[in-house]
């Protein structure tokens, strides 16, 4: 994309600088001063992301075979992807997956950003060590709940339950709860990430407002329901469709945790798609993939940001 | 908000560190334990202190996969900084038709999901040649590093920084004869050391964070990220739960460190565009 832009764009500026009559010293230069800047960047996008973003399209129409040579297929891995019952079920997933997690993630960091807000020094602390989930690795996260969810009677959830009288639960290691287990440790990581922004939030909401409420008597509940929810309103909606849309390129946190399984039922677009590349060495159905993916993701990116523009005016 | 009782509150505040902090000690606890964590054990105490799960997993891959991510975090937080701020200077100060359209276009990678480009940017570094070893970006150090540094977040929270600052030094030092690079260099970026903080914490984290990449581009143990070697050692499992722990917990640390050193600067950042990534 950026590429794209960028001849049209440069052209457009000699055409303004030559109308003002460029009288300055250097002109040249001063014309070219800020492409020079932006040049580095705009290098390291073209290579690295527009670059592959073309070669990616490319290949979706081939069947790739290594030292064969590519041969062309026309639109057959894109016929295939309507066809194929496993990328359904992984696509089924994902949206499951994006839909239950980031909604989960804001429900649980709101009600984490009521109990924690304001700025008393043990809210605070409690806020740094909450938040802790956030900024450790992904990769150290599902390695962590792995054993957390051990589906034996030592593992660590299960020697609780234990204690309870219930499980052991099988979590990550059965069909029926690996995508909730899944989700489950994605909202534990993110819903602190949330909190944060809720309670800057929180903060933001008109104290006149409060004080209305107490001179009408609300009760606490309907302070929340009537002044403090509708005023986070836009920011929950920013978070939630903002949050989806990143779901939807969800792998790490379910290749390292179920490696998509058991029997594909935690498998979702992008952890079938590295299989496609990485274990039945189809490379062109794994660029189908994601070029189709990457479709849906320009869509409602542009949907969203469309909606916010009418929203500002 | 007031919940009615005081103990009330307390048990809250108990229950969250509980679910969210908790889980994070018991593997800090399980990892220095002397006696060895039964399979998805995590310990309150440790039985016994050592150091021995630490140093057997340093010696299984870690040290290498340590030192490998730190220098891709190091030279690609440095690469990252230094391009996305002479494209935040050029946004943020410079009139010139277009600027709109490459902003736009730099928040449109913003939105790229990477991961769907992975692959064939895999096959992209393996037409790319390096200069003097003459192998290809695949199983290098320019492979696990170049394509994370154009990156959107840095170029917009530095470009929101720069255009807040107001102009008059800039104007004193032109008067003075300084040229535009000696001007960026000199004056804007140090007033704008605060949103390179950031940036910098930001950077850390995605870079640490990145799994499929070296996963893809690393074809020898040698090039190996931490990621990558914290999770091949799930195979190894012979070599007891504690080991794996401690390759976890060593994974984790940098993160927990960089995140309490630099926390305002941190929250900021969030704040400032809320936009996760």
């Amino acid at each position: 994309m950026t590429a794209g832009t960028r001849t049209p764009a440069a052209a457009d500026a000699d055409v303004t600088v030559r109308r003002r009559g460029a009288p300055r010293a250097r002109p040249r230069l001063r014309r070219l001063g800020p492409w020079l800047y932006l040049a580095p960047l705009l290098v390291f996008i073209g290579v690295f992301k527009v670059w592959p973003l073309i070669w990616g399209v490319y290949l979706s129409f081939f069947h790739v075979r290594p030292y064969l040579g590519d041969e062309y297929v026309g639109t057959d891995n894109y016929s295939k992807l309507f066809s194929d019952p496993d990328l359904r079920s992984a696509v089924v997933h994902t949206l499951l997956d994006a839909l239950i997690a980031v909604s989960g993630s804001i429900f649980v960091g709101f009600w984490l950003a009521v109990l924690l807000q304001g700025p008393a020094r043990h809210v605070r602390i409690l806020r740094t060590a909450v938040f802790l989930p956030t900024v450790i690795a992904m990769v150290a996260a599902a390695e962590l709940w792995t054993t957390l969810l051990y589906p034996s009677r030592y593992g660590a959830v299960n020697s609780l339950l234990g204690h309870a009288g219930l499980g052991p639960e099988p979590f990550f290691s059965s069909p029926h709860s690996s995508l909730a287990s899944v989700i489950a440790m994605q909202i534990w990581k993110h819903a602190p990430y949330d909190m944060v922004i809720f309670v800057a939030g929180l903060a933001s909401v008109d104290r006149e407002m409060y004080e209305a409420c107490q001179i009408d008597g609300a009760s606490w509940w309907q302070r929340l329901r009537y002044v403090t929810l509708p005023s986070l309103r836009p920011i929950t909606t920013i978070v939630l469709v903002l949050g989806v849309i990143r779901g939807l390129r969800v792998f790490t946190d379910i290749w390292v945790a179920t490696n998509g399984g058991p029997a594909g039922s935690s498998e979702s677009v992008v952890t079938y798609l590295y299989r496609q590349f990485s274990q039945d060495n189809d490379t062109g159905y794994a660029s189908a993939i994601g070029t189709s993916l990457l479709a849906v993701t320009v869509v409602l990116t542009a949907l969203m940001l469309m909606w916010r523009r009418r929203g500002e005016t | 908000m007031r919940v009615r009782t005081k103990a009330g509150v307390w048990f809250l505040y108990a229950l969250v560190l509980f679910v969210f902090v908790y889980p994070l000690w018991t593997l800090v606890a399980t990892v220095f334990s002397r006696r060895q964590a039964r399979l998805g054990e995590l310990m309150t105490v440790p039985h016994g202190l050592t150091g021995g799960n630490v140093s057997a997993a340093w010696h299984l891959g870690v040290a290498r996969g340590l030192l490998n991510s730190l220098i891709v975090v190091a030279v690609g937080l440095t690469l990252q900084l230094t391009v996305s701020s002479l494209a935040a200077y050029a946004l943020a100060r410079k009139r010139f038709t277009g600027a709109n359209l490459v902003m736009l276009a730099i928040l449109a990678t913003m939105m790229m999901p990477e991961e769907v480009i992975a692959i064939p940017l895999f096959q992209v570094l393996g037409k790319i040649h390096q200069p003097f070893t003459g192998g290809t970006l695949v199983n290098s150090y320019g492979g696990l590093i170049l394509p994370l540094v154009g990156w959107a977040l840095p170029v917009y929270v530095l470009t929101g920084f720069m255009k807040r600052v107001p102009l008059e030094l800039e104007e004193a030092a032109r008067i003075d004869g300084a040229g535009d690079l000696r001007i960026f260099w000199r004056i804007v970026l140090p007033v704008c050391r605060p949103a390179l903080g950031t940036c910098a914490v930001f950077g850390f984290l995605m870079i640490w964070d990145q799994y499929l990449l070296p996963l893809l581009v690393s074809q020898t143990p040698r090039m190996d990220t931490l990621t990558v070697v914290v999770t091949s050692l799930q195979a190894a499992q012979e070599q007891g739960e504690g080991v794996r722990l401690a390759a976890v917990l060593i994974l984790a640390v940098p993160g927990v460190l960089v995140y309490l050193a630099l926390q305002k600067l941190f929250e900021r950042g969030l704040l400032s565009g809320s936009l996760k990534g």
